[in-house]
């Protein structure tokens, strides 16, 4: 237990430090929210409507921007090799990986949901619904983009096949996300929302797992 | 050790297991047979098969692109043979070296040397003392990417000293590594000999070991 | 006179060459500080207590001696930064990366401040905290590119290297300031042909312009003065740098 933890440590100290691209996420994930009123125009009533939407595809691309570097550092410099050799199983470690990944590209996002509810005027209560879609959603984002990460890994040009695969795979997040806040069918899809979450984050660090060791040969 | 012969045996473990070592029998003994791998098309080499008792080294030789790395992967578990069995050797129980170190050098040389020593196992030396070992003592708190090549290499040697296991695999493990620098490697080895663990090593250079007895060669391709 | 011609860009070499930069910036700190301290405490009391209310807004018109000086803040450490990326490009100046690195995270938070104390002061008077107007998008969009260029610092390892491709950004970022600010005008116009908020500049009383000075003054000494000090540490952090090299090379016993 003590590995489990330590990874996590070293993973989020190395995102943190200097060189770390966390903080680049959140900026990327702001930016989106703010090129979005250029383009459709900067009318309060039509922006609070379209806001969680907006919300949610900035959290979704800039997601998709950070998985590449989930399993590539470690592969390069055969760390993943060497964690095979821990006293931990391989979808153990995985698991590790993906939760410093949610604290590391997810969380920081939702801290700054604020500003995103600020620009695009939302409501409180839209943006207390938006973040509670996220909270569920975004594990289940990590977990589909942790296999298209584990996949892609063994490529020298992965960066951009992982998105392009895993985009199609996890609209259902979106959908039911996005579906929490309309006042009909808001219930049943949280419930969807929870159940895809939590079956995703349960078996993606198997499958993970299994292409992790399939691109190690 | 006379209790250990004895019918209270598992107690004689314990009482041996007291100084250093872990709480693992540590008595590797590693049997490959008929292993054949292939790299596509290619085979590298067909019905292997040989054989390493505890405190024995075995060097592996050959031409670059023969196999040696592969074959030291597949011991490793990571390259799954075509055919033939290795046994005693368990994914916890060994340490690969290879030129991918595992170091980040965005980390300091002690929260590398700790993450591996939390992750293989916390049964060696602490990070101090392993860092001495290597003689890169007095660089602990500093970040790993400042290092040479050749201390970066001495670090990754220390890496199999906080984690106390029996099987070692080393490629090419005196690569960056100066005249001092092999001498100390050498030192190692036999240490982990001497301690009943067993190293199997590719290389081109020749290992500086205290003794010679016990140490094999296995040459891969057509030099055999 | 050519004795002096010749002696100028030698004066101001040995004066820029960091090692001096040190010995003789040290003795501006302290001035520095106290000429700040005192201008905050006169343009603060002024704010406080020796200028009018608004007609309209009450009190919370003294907003206004926070939120300009920094909002003119937000731009004049561009300018810094600009002019500091063509002395990286130009004459080489090895301290003027240094410049640059020490003024992008002041001008994020001169600028952050502006928009946040603009916030403040946009909600009793529009009744939000955030509207697309032509001067906050356009400061919006200023911030986002300080720190897309903080980011940019803090993704190179090697610093000599990160100064001179960070001084090309900075400088694509000046020149196009101007476009920004003007099609960020031009669709905001596009959007709201009636301007919410019209500038209330030259047309000011003496009552407001003098504690306004005043803060101008003091955010800007300020500004001076934390450039001095990130600019000494940022020296001196290199320097900590370079003797962690050396060490590594010394001790491989």
């Amino acid at each position: 237990m003590s590995g489990f933890g330590a990874l996590i440590g070293r993973d989020l100290k190395l995102a943190f430090r200097a060189g770390g691209e966390a903080l680049t996420l959140v900026l990327f994930f702001v930016m989106v929210a703010v090129i979005v009123p250029f383009a459709i125009g900067p009318d309060r009533p039509q922006l609070s409507r379209l806001a969680p939407g907006i919300v949610w595809i900035a959290a979704f691309l800039s997601m998709l921007l950070g998985l590449d570097r989930l399993f590539r550092a470690d592969d390069e410099d055969g760390s993943l090799t060497l964690l095979r050799h821990s006293s931990l199983p391989l979808e153990a470690v995985v698991a590790a990986k993906v939760i410093a990944h949610w604290l590391v590209t997810a969380l920081p996002l939702l801290v700054a949901t604020p500003v995103l509810a600020l620009l695009l005027s939302m409501s409180w209560e839209q943006w207390g619904r938006t973040v509670l879609a996220l909270v569920i959603g975004t594990p289940g984002l990590v977990s589909f983009g942790a296999l298209g990460a584990a996949v892609t890994v063994g490529l020298r040009r992965g960066g951009l096949i992982a998105p392009v695969l895993i985009l199609p795979l996890a609209i259902p997040v979106m959908i039911f996300g996005v579906g929490m806040l309309d006042p009909l069918a808001g219930s049943g899809a949280t419930l969807f929302l929870i159940a895809l979450s939590l079956v995703v984050t349960a078996f993606s660090p198997f499958a993970a797992a299994l292409a992790l060791r399939a691109a190690g040969e | 050790m006379t209790l250990a012969s004895g019918d209270l045996g598992s107690l004689g473990m314990a009482v041996m297991n007291q100084p250093h070592r872990p709480s693992e029998a540590f008595a590797p003994h590693l049997r490959v047979r008929g292993l054949t791998i292939r790299r596509g098309e290619r085979l590298l080499f067909e019905d292997l098969a040989f054989e390493v008792r505890a405190g024995g080294v075995l060097l592996v030789r050959g031409p670059n692109g023969v196999g040696k790395s592969t074959l030291l992967m597949a011991l490793a578990g990571i390259v799954r043979p075509d055919a033939g069995t290795i046994e005693g050797v368990e994914r916890t129980r060994l340490h690969l070296l290879n030129y991918r170190s595992g170091l980040k050098p965005r980390l300091t040389v002690a929260e590398n040397l700790k993450f591996w020593r939390a992750m293989h196992g916390a049964t060696g030396l602490d990070e101090d003392a392993a860092l001495e070992v290597v003689g890169i003592d007095g660089l602990g708190g500093l970040e790993a990417g400042y290092l040479s090549s050749g201390q970066l290499r001495r670090l990754a040697l220390a890496r199999l000293l906080v984690s106390k296991r029996p099987v070692w695999l080393l490629d090419e493990p005196s690569a960056a590594l100066d005249a001092e620098g092999e001498a100390l490697l050498g030192r190692l080895i036999d240490a982990h000999r001497a301690s009943g663990g067993i190293a199997i090593v590719a290389t081109h250079h020749d290992l500086m070991l205290a003794d010679a007895a016990g140490v094999e060669t296995l040459m891969l391709g057509g030099g055999a | 006179m050519s004795v002096d011609t010749v002696k100028q860009p030698n004066w101001f070499s040995r004066l820029a060459h960091p090692g001096q930069f040190l010995a003789w910036s040290r003795y501006l700190i302290w001035p520095l500080g106290i000429a700040t301290a005192l201008s905050f405490a006169i343009g603060l009391y002024f704010a406080f207590f020796n200028s009018p209310e608004d007609y309209q807004m009450g009190d919370m018109v003294r907003v206004m001696y926070v939120h300009v000086p920094n909002a003119w803040l937000s731009q004049l450490v561009y300018g810094v930064m600009a002019v500091s990326a063509l002395g990286t490009l130009v004459w080489r100046h090895p301290l003027a990366d240094v410049a640059n690195k020490a003024a992008a995270p002041l001008g994020a938070v001169f600028t952050a401040l502006a928009l946040y104390t603009g916030a403040l002061w946009g909600r009793p008077t529009w009744g939000t905290f955030w509207e697309w107007d032509g001067r906050m998008t356009s400061t919006l969009v200023l911030l986002l590119i300080y720190l897309g260029i903080i980011a940019l610092w803090r993704a190179f390892d090697d610093q000599l290297k990160a100064g001179r491709i960070i001084a090309i950004v900075t400088l694509v970022g000046a020149l196009n300031l101007p476009v920004i600010k003007f099609s960020v005008d031009w669709w905001n116009t596009l959007h709201q042909p009636a301007s919410v908020f019209t500038a209330s500049g030259p047309h000011m009383p003496i009552s407001i312009l003098t504690p306004l000075l005043v803060m101008m003054l003091a955010f800007t000494l300020l500004f001076a003065l934390l450039q001095v000090v990130r600019m000494r540490t940022e020296i001196l952090r290199r320097r900590a740098e370079t003797l962690s090299r050396q060490a590594a090379l010394g001790a491989t016993k």
